[in-house]
Parts: structure tokens; sequence; C-alpha cells
């Protein structure tokens, strides 16, 4: 650990709620049932008898279209929060632990531990930071309205009361899901939104309490590899990365620490899995790996800013460090780079041997591309860019007239678009012709693969900067084709290729990947069911969180994929 | 000398109260009290108010001999030229929706604000002088105030004693929200006090339990009052507050019962001597309206009503002294009207200056009533140099709180008070007539976090340059101020030295 203030564990954990955990749990889950949705006025009695000060929050949010997955679309709810003053402090700085109550996600242990911890930390006197127990409705959706009312900011169109009650800049957030009184394990999740990912040292204090109590703890929900000695323990590595990586390049928020994440308030997702196996834990064992880390955390001077930012991990307690991750797609970068260069060099030469008489001596001739290539260029550039505005807008704005005219629900009608613009992308390069008069056609699609090539490289190099993984997938499966199309050969074999790589492929691929790594293949079928959810998915995650993901790849990819097509069937 | 040593002694051996009022009346007077306020909450607020009132003019009157009246103090007005001194420590914050209107309300930190007299010509030195000195008594890190954080309001903060007129260019305030209150700043503040911490009510402040509380503010208030009812002179008068809210959750598992043993640790024994007055004040006013079962033990001698912070509220009085020696009334009224203020919708703003002095901002506003105001202020976050990061740069940086002053309007008509009879914890801020009451609050100081360069890389760059310096430099420097000289193999021995020798006798340069 690189925090010194949270150097040791020293430090005696003295929670022994547990049966009123599991009371309050039984509690909870009775009054949920009957209101069938939050029980407030509940939540609030029991956060003031333990003596926090409890305010609450509602918040309304229409979605842009029904989200099947969850099964919700006019979205209203009330999160509930109680706050543990610390004494002699004047709030400036405070801890969060939250638990997200979903529909399909009762959550009910984890209030009951969150109460019982409550009622434990404030007969403590030792806190310097506030403490925030947080219980939001509609999970995720409940922690944004919190999170953008708290910091007084509207990204994404959330209606919501403002808060009452404040408690400073948040230091650090705890999200915990539990869903049965006893856990095998505690399964930690790290990556957020966009791929933002924790500082390491507070995946460091959850991995040093869990072995100070004996709980065992996953990653992606895979135990540990053991043996790093034999080929078996790197290659269980190597899978978790992988896992990790397609987790992070997704760019949604696993677990509701990911929405934290964007306010610079280190977090992570707790989860408690309850399986077969014989050894199991009961609520307070892990109620004491929480209070470690939050008397650890309390500890705290500055913001944790001591380890990394950007890692990947292979285990929980290994990681690979950005400086050892970030030559592999520099390299991937560099093909394109110096493919453009092959390319700049040969327009110039063509430009030499083209000039009549070609006048020795040092007579420098225009730079060819200017000369020839921009008219040409403007017309594939502009339409492909229009390609992909048609391919971010108009899903979401068109979808009532496509429900209308089509029998398809809303959220069907949102992804039958998206992927008729997307198809409909591909004919694009037969008519461009049309409008484009090319007096040197050879030279004309070099230059068209030029710029293409600076593109991407340009976009390539931005995803790798803030979202290594994502980055990298995209790299690793774009680079090799985009270098080799042009308009000779066998263009069947090439557009082949290309479509494979083309971004929503790649998606189609990353799919199955995931599902092969968690080791529960997808039939092709079932696949195409997962990828068109994925889809709905992406598309909602980035209008109600602000998910990057859809416009990345909408306005920056895919037209970008689409030159390259354009210089395929170049005529 | 031999001679004058024994009359030094008796004159030192004279019974102080005895001595001195035989030979002129007492003209400085100390009254103490405390107030305690079970609180909406459950937790129990304690107010103490000490106040020393001296009948003399500190600044015309050469004054060298000091009775009640703090020297260190007394000598700080004398030579800075001070109308009025307010400074609060206070760690924690008051919580005014859970624990109800405070009494004195103090932001978090270190405040520290001053009226000049008008004699003053160079007010910006004197302010930095005085927080050094108040540094130094205080044992704060006041001497951090300077021109980045003072401001001058013109609003908010009027003269709370006599004021001919406000002029605020005489005005200077500065807040440091990241001031930590501890035992070295209570200690010179108990100092101050006539008993200390030795009788009266003072034997209450005992550190470990005052600092084991939810909230703890202590101030000094040094002001101007009108001596007699014709305010024809001036006394000068020193209230040193300090408030603490007890944690009822934990000290008494939930229950709101509490005694003075439980929260100080101590009982009150005996009274000050050199007080002249000294109560105890307990608020029993939701004791009788809730009807509930508690009683106060032992009962009061009398009990006290009045309006505070306008609610008609009641209180249990327990007088340390015996009522004989309370002296008699003086019976001043004082009426102090503050000027209009302007009409709506009055905006100062200032804008700051990097590193010379902060922004200012200071809103008139008339808010509608069950209405929530919101201001926000937006602001940029840039870069600093690199020298002005704090050791901990990533813990933030603080805003100090805004404060709120407003007057607002009695939900009771609270009858003209007998200022100088009236409890102390009743009568710091002015009132001009019963129907309104002065309420200041202070917001949380905001810590802000600006952009923060990764200090360990250039820490490393800086060690790697340094050797790299260090090596370079050192074999420079040697290349360039050595002399070099080619010195002569000594070949040939004792040969060669003879051949030079009979040379040198012939006259022939030497080999």
């Amino acid at each position: 650990m690189s925090e010194n203030a949270m150097g040791s564990t020293m430090v005696e954990e003295q929670f022994a709620g547990g049966d009123r955990a599991r009371a309050l749990a039984r509690d909870f889950a009775a009054h949920r049932r009957k209101s069938g949705a939050l029980p407030v006025a509940w939540l609030e009695r029991t956060m003031r008898s333990v003596g926090l000060e409890v305010y609450t929050q509602s918040f309304s949010r229409k979605l842009p279209f029904p989200d099947e997955t969850h099964e919700r679309y006019m979205v209203s709810g009330t999160n509930v929060y109680g706050i543990l003053r610390a004494p002699r402090a004047a709030s400036t700085e405070s801890l969060v632990l939250t638990v997200p109550c979903g529909s399909d996600s009762t959550n009910s242990q984890a209030v009951g531990l969150l109460l019982a911890l409550a009622a434990h930390f404030r007969g403590q006197i030792y806190w310097a930071k506030d403490i925030i127990f947080l219980v939001t409705e509609h999970d995720l959706l409940g922690t944004e309205a919190w999170l953008e009312a708290y910091h007084d900011v509207n990204v994404t169109g959330m209606q919501s009361s403002p808060l009452q009650g404040r408690a400073g800049a948040i230091q650090a957030a705890v999200a915990l899901e539990l869903s049965s009184d006893m856990v095998t394990s505690l399964d930690v999740a790290v990556e957020g939104l966009n791929g933002q990912l924790p500082n390491l040292d507070l995946l460091n204090l959850f991995q040093t309490f869990c072995q100070k109590g004996g709980l065992l703890c996953t990653l992606q929900g895979k135990l540990q590899p053991q043996d790093w000695t034999s080929l078996d323990g790197p290659l269980q590595g190597l899978q978790m990365l992988l896992l990790m990586v397609l987790r992070q390049a997704s760019g949604r928020p696993h677990g509701s620490h990911g929405l934290f994440l964007r306010y610079r308030v280190e977090a992570l997702t707790l989860r408690g899995i309850n399986s077969f196996r014989q050894y199991k834990y009961d609520l307070v064992a892990v109620g004491k790996a929480l209070e470690g880390m939050f008397r650890k955390l309390n500890h705290l001077l500055e913001r944790l800013h001591q380890s990394f930012f950007l890692y990947l991990l292979p285990a929980l307690s290994r990681f690979v460090s950005i400086g050892l991750y970030m030559p592999a797609a520099g390299f991937l970068l560099l093909v394109l780079g110096l493919k453009a260069l092959e390319l700049w060099m040969q327009l110039h030469e063509a430009g030499v041997g083209l000039e009549p008489g070609g006048s020795p001596g040092p007579s420098v001739p225009l730079p060819p591309a200017q000369g020839v290539g921009l008219a040409s260029l403007v017309a594939p550039l502009l339409i492909s860019q229009a390609m992909g505005l048609a391919l971010y807008v108009l899903p979401v704005l068109g979808q009532h007239v496509a429900a209308q005219h089509f029998p398809v629900a809303e959220a069907e009608a949102v992804v039958l678009t998206l992927l008729a613009i997307y198809a409909a992308g591909l004919a694009l390069p037969h008519n461009t012709h049309r409008v484009v008069s090319t007096q040197a056609p050879d030279r004309g699609w070099m230059v068209l693969k030029l710029v293409a090539l600076i593109y991407l490289a340009l976009q390539l190099g931005c995803i790798v900067l803030t979202n290594f993984s994502l980055g990298f997938l995209l790299a690793a499966t774009m680079v090799p084709t985009a270098a080799l199309a042009k308009p000779h050969g066998s263009r069947t074999l090439y557009a082949v290729l290309l479509v494979l790589t083309s971004p929503a492929a790649t998606l189609f691929g990353s799919l199955f990947l995931w599902r092969e790594l968690q080791e529960a293949p997808l039939s092709l079928a079932e696949g195409w069911q997962l990828f068109l959810a994925a889809l709905a998915q992406g598309v909602l995650e980035h209008h109600t969180y602000g998910a990057l993901l859809f416009p990345l790849l909408s306005l920056g990819l895919y037209p970008c994929w689409l030159l390259f097509w354009n210089v395929l069937f170049w005529k | 000398m031999a001679a004058a040593m024994p009359l030094a002694l008796f004159v030192l051996l004279l019974p102080g109260p005895g001595g001195w009022c035989l030979a002129e009346p007492q003209r400085d007077s100390l009254r103490e009290e405390l107030v305690i306020t079970p609180l909406p909450s459950g937790d129990v607020a304690a107010t103490f108010q000490f106040r020393t009132r001296w009948d003399s003019e500190l600044q015309r009157e050469g004054v060298s001999h000091y009775r009640l009246f703090p020297k260190a103090l007394g000598q700080l007005i004398a030579k800075y030229s001070l109308r009025e001194l307010h400074l609060s420590f206070t760690q924690g914050f008051w919580r005014t929706r859970y624990w109800g209107p405070p009494f004195l309300q103090a932001p978090s930190g270190a405040e520290l604000w001053v009226w000049f007299q008008d004699t003053v010509t160079d007010v910006d030195k004197s302010w930095k002088e005085l927080s050094n000195v108040l540094s130094g008594i205080f044992c704060a890190s006041l001497n951090f105030i300077d021109s980045t954080n003072t401001v001058t309001p013109t609003a908010s903060f009027k003269p709370l004693g006599l004021a001919n007129d406000t002029d605020h260019y005489f005005l200077r305030y500065a807040v440091l929200p990241r001031e930590v209150v501890c035992t070295e700043n209570l200690t010179p503040w108990k100092k101050l006090l006539p008993c200390s911490s030795k009788a009266g009510l003072s034997v209450l402040l005992k550190a470990d339990r005052l600092f084991h509380t939810s909230y703890h503010s202590q101030a000094v208030h040094i002001r101007p009052v009108c001596r007699n009812a014709r305010c024809t002179s001036i006394s000068w008068e020193l209230r040193q507050t300090l408030s603490v809210v007890f944690d009822a959750f934990i000290t008494g598992q939930g229950k709101k019962d509490w005694s003075l043993f439980r929260m100080f640790s101590r009982t009150l024994t005996e009274p000050c001597p050199l007080a002249s007055e000294s109560r105890v004040y307990v608020d029993i006013t939701n004791y009788n309206q809730d009807n509930e079962t508690l009683e106060v033990n032992p009962a009061p001698t009398t009990t006290y009503q009045d309006v505070i912070l306008g609610t008609r509220k009641t209180y249990a009085v327990y007088d340390l002294l015996d009522t004989a020696m309370i002296h008699n009334s003086r019976n001043l009224n004082i009426q102090l009207k503050w000027k209009r203020p302007p009409e709506n919708g009055y905006i100062h703003y200032q804008p700051a200056q990097d590193r010379l002095q902060p922004h200012l901002l200071e809103m008139l506003i008339q808010l509608p009533a069950n209405s929530v105001t919101k201001v926000s202020i937006q602001f940029e976050r840039a870069l600093l140099k690199w020298t002005e990061y704090t050791p901990d740069p990533n813990h933030g940086f603080y805003v100090s709180p805004s404060v709120l002053s407003a007057l607002v309007p009695s939900m009771v008509a609270a009858k003209p008070v007998d200022w100088e009879e009236s409890p102390l914890f009743n009568s710091l801020f002015p009132v001009s007539d019963g129907s309104n009451y002065f309420v200041r609050l202070y917001t949380e100081p905001l810590l802000v976090n600006l952009p923060t360069p990764d200090f360990s890389m250039p820490y490393n760059v800086i060690c790697l340059t340094c050797t790299v310096v260090a090596v370079c430099y050192g074999s420079f420097y040697n290349l360039l101020t050595r002399t070099f000289h080619i010195e002569e193999p000594r070949t040939g021995g004792l040969a060669k030295r003879l051949a030079n020798f009979i040379r040198r006798i012939r006259g022939v340069p030497p080999l």
C-alpha cells in the first residue's frame, strides 16, 4: 500500500451487530414487500433511531426509450441517506457507504448491514470525517440523481429535489451488494463509467482486510490463481486480465461505485456471493472488513493519490502498471503512422513522376496531396461523418416513427434503426463517386487513405489515453486491416476482413469472448440476442449516465471505418 | 535597597479586595455565567461567558495597573488603538437545523475581526502586527493572516459596542478555516480569566472533557460600552465565551439526562471570589411544556423568563454568590440604532487580485417567507505556482465559510430589557427593539481540490538533477579553478644535482 495514512491494518474491529443486521434486513424486506417500493418512512425512522441526521431526495427521470433489461421507462423514486456527523469536524470531508436497491436486486441484507454498521459507528468517537449512509432506489439511476444533486450539476437531464444535507467533499465511497445472510466470498468490482478505475490503494485496502479477516475475495467472480510457478497460474491470470479488459472497454459502470468515479471519488463495489462452497461467513465478518476499511479511510489526510490510477489486474494482488502496457498500444499505433508515411512518400514520388519532362535539379514539386486530394476528399469525408451523425441521432429521435410504421416496440425500433443505418453505410462507396469526379484515381484513394490513417491514429491515440482497454481492443482489430485496405487485389477478401473488424463486429466478438472467458459459452442465437441488448444498453447508458462508448463509436470510429470502406471500393 | 524590600513585600501581602477598596472604589468588575441548554436533538450545549468590565479609558489614561482586566489585552488596545476586537476559535460546526439557533455563532477554524480607532493611519500595518501579537498570545496560527485572506466587509459587520461612526475603512476581517483548536489555545484563554481555573465556573473547564465534545468554540470579544446611563464616558468590556456541545448519544446512551459531573468531570464548589456575579442558568422551557417527568436537582433558587432568539424561554437560575453581594444596579439601557440598511439589492463585490486579496461578495437580499435561496458562485480551477502548494496539496484548499447576518422578526415581542441586568448570554448583540433579534450564521468551510501536479515525479527529477549537477559541477569547478603545473620528473638524481650545482657556480642555466 502506498498511502502512508492507511499503512498498517492495526485496527481492532469491534463490530458485533450480526444479529441486529439480520433483524433489520428482515424488517426491511418485509416493509419493502408490503409497500412494493423502497420503504422510505421506515428507513428514515430507523436511521433516526440510530442517531443519524436523515434526509431524503426524490427524483424522476424519463428514459429516452423503454429499458427492456430492467423493465423501466418512467422512473421516479426516493433516495434516503443519513449522515453521521463527526464530532468536532466542520463537515468538510466525508465517506460514503451506499446500497443500491433496484427492482431486481433487493439487497435487503446489505441495507441491514448498513444500518447495523451505522448504529455501531455512531457510538464511536474517533471519526474525523462525516459518514454518509446512502440507500438509493432504482439502483444506478438513484445514485446518479444523488450524485448530481450533491455536486449541484445536471449532466443527464435528471429531475431531482435539491439535497438538504451535505457533508463536504467525498473522499471515498464503498457500494455494498448483499442478498443473503451468509456469504462464501466477496467479489470486488473496480471498473467504473468510461473505464475509470479507483486508486489502487483502495483495492489494496480491501484486500488487506480480506486477508486479515480470512475472507475469501474474488475478482471478476474468479478465485485468485494460487500457483504462479506452473503454467496454470499465469494462464488464469491472463484470463482475468482479459475479463478486466473487456469489462473496462465496455465503459459501463459495473456497480454503483462506477458513477462516483466521475466526481473524483475513489470507490468500489463489494458483492457478497453465496455459492455452494462449504465454508461460509456471516454478516459480522463482512461488517468487520467494512469497519476496518472505514476506520482506515477515516485516517486519510489527503485524497487517495499515492498509488496508481491506471492499471490492469491479472489477480487481486498483482497489477500491470501503465508503463508496461502502454508501449503495446504505442507500437500498434506506430503501424498506422508508418503506413501513412509510406503513402506520403509514394504520393510524393508519384507527383515527381507525373510532372512532364521531370526537370532534374532542386525544383521541389508542390505537395501533391494538396493539388489533387482535397477536392475529391471533401465528399467522402462529409458523407461518412453525416452517416455517423445519423447513427448517433436518428435511432432515438425516430423511435416513435419507427414504432408507428412497423410492428416493433420502441426499444427494438431503436436497435433496428441503429443496425439499418449502420448497414446502409456499407452501400455508400458505390454512390459517392457520382458526386466526385477524379482525374487521377490512383492518387485519389491514396490521399483518402492517408487522411483516414491519420484520423484513425489520432482517435485511437486519444482513446488509449483515457480508456486503455477500449483503445487497445479497437486498435488490435482495426489497425491491421486498416493498414492493408486498398482497391486492388482480392477485394472480396479485404471486404470480408474489413467487415469482420468493424466496430459492431468487434462488439459482437467481444461478447462471445466475454462469455467464453466466464465459462458460459454462447450459442449464435443467444449471442445475437445479447448483442441487441448490448446495443440498447449502450445507447441508454449514454443518455442516462453519460457513458461515452456510443458517441465515440458512432461519431468517431464508424465514420473513420467508412473511409477505409471507401478506399476499398474506390473506382 | 534594604529598606525598599520589606516595603514591597508588605504591599504584596496586603489582602487584595479589602486593601484596594479602601484606597479607591473598584473600577472593574467580573461577571461569570454558565448557560446549559438541552438541544432539540438530545445533545446538551453549555455556554460559558466571563465578562470583565473596566471603567477606564485605556487609550487616554496612561494605565499601568491592571487588576481584573488582563494586562496582555489591555496593552494591546492601547498600542494598536483598537476599538473592537472579536476573535474566535472553533472546532466543529454548529448544526442549526438540529441544535437550534446558537447564542454565539462562529465559523469553523479561527475568525478575527477588528475595528480600529479612526486615529490609526496605517490600518493594514496595525492589522498585520496585531494578528502576529494575538498569534503569540493564543498560541494560534493567526500569523498566517495576510492580505490574501483579509477583507473589509461593508455591510455584514457592524461594531457591536459603542460607535459614533462606522467607516468601514477601519474594519478588517479574516478567517482561517484550517486552524485546529486544541488545549494549547485553551490554556492561554483560561489564563486571561481573573480566577484562572482555580475557582468559580472556570473549574469546569477541564481540557480533556471540553475536547471530548461535538462542538467547541471559544472566543474573546473586546468592545467599548457606556459607563453610565447618560453615556458620558466609556468603559471597556472583555467577554470571554466558550460553547461546547456534548453528544448525549455517546455519553448518555441515548438518554436525555445529564449532570455537571458527567459532562465536565467536576462539580462547582465555590464561586470565584473576584466575581461580582456568578450564575448558572439551565434552560427548563421544554421541561415545563412537554410535561416530562424530568426534574432539576437541586431545585433552583429563582427562575428567569425572557424572550431569547424570538421564543419565550424559562431558565432555572443558580446564584453562586450570596445575593446580598450583588452590586448596585446601574440601570443602563443601551440604545444603539444601526444605520438604516440600504435598499434591497445592495451588492458589493470586490474582485480578487491574484495572491493579493480574496474575493469579497456582499449581498443584501430580502428573502420571501418559506423559500429556499441559493447563492452559487462559479469558479475555475487553475494551477498554482509550484511553491504555493501546501505540503499536503491533495487534501484540498479551504474556502472560508460565508456569513449570513439577519435581523429576524421575533415570534414573541420581547419587553425592553435592562441591558446591564440581563444575563450575559442575552446581551452580546445589541438589540434595536423588541420585535427583532439578531442572528449571524456561518456556513461550513468548503474544501476544494485544485489541479495538483504529481509531486513525486518532480521530486525524482530534482534528486537526479542534483546528483548530475553535483558530479558535473564538481569536476568542472575543479578543472576551471585549479592551476596546473608541469612537474619535472626528478630523474638523474645525485649526478644531475651535482651538475646543476656546478653550472650555477659557473653562471650557466641549469639542465
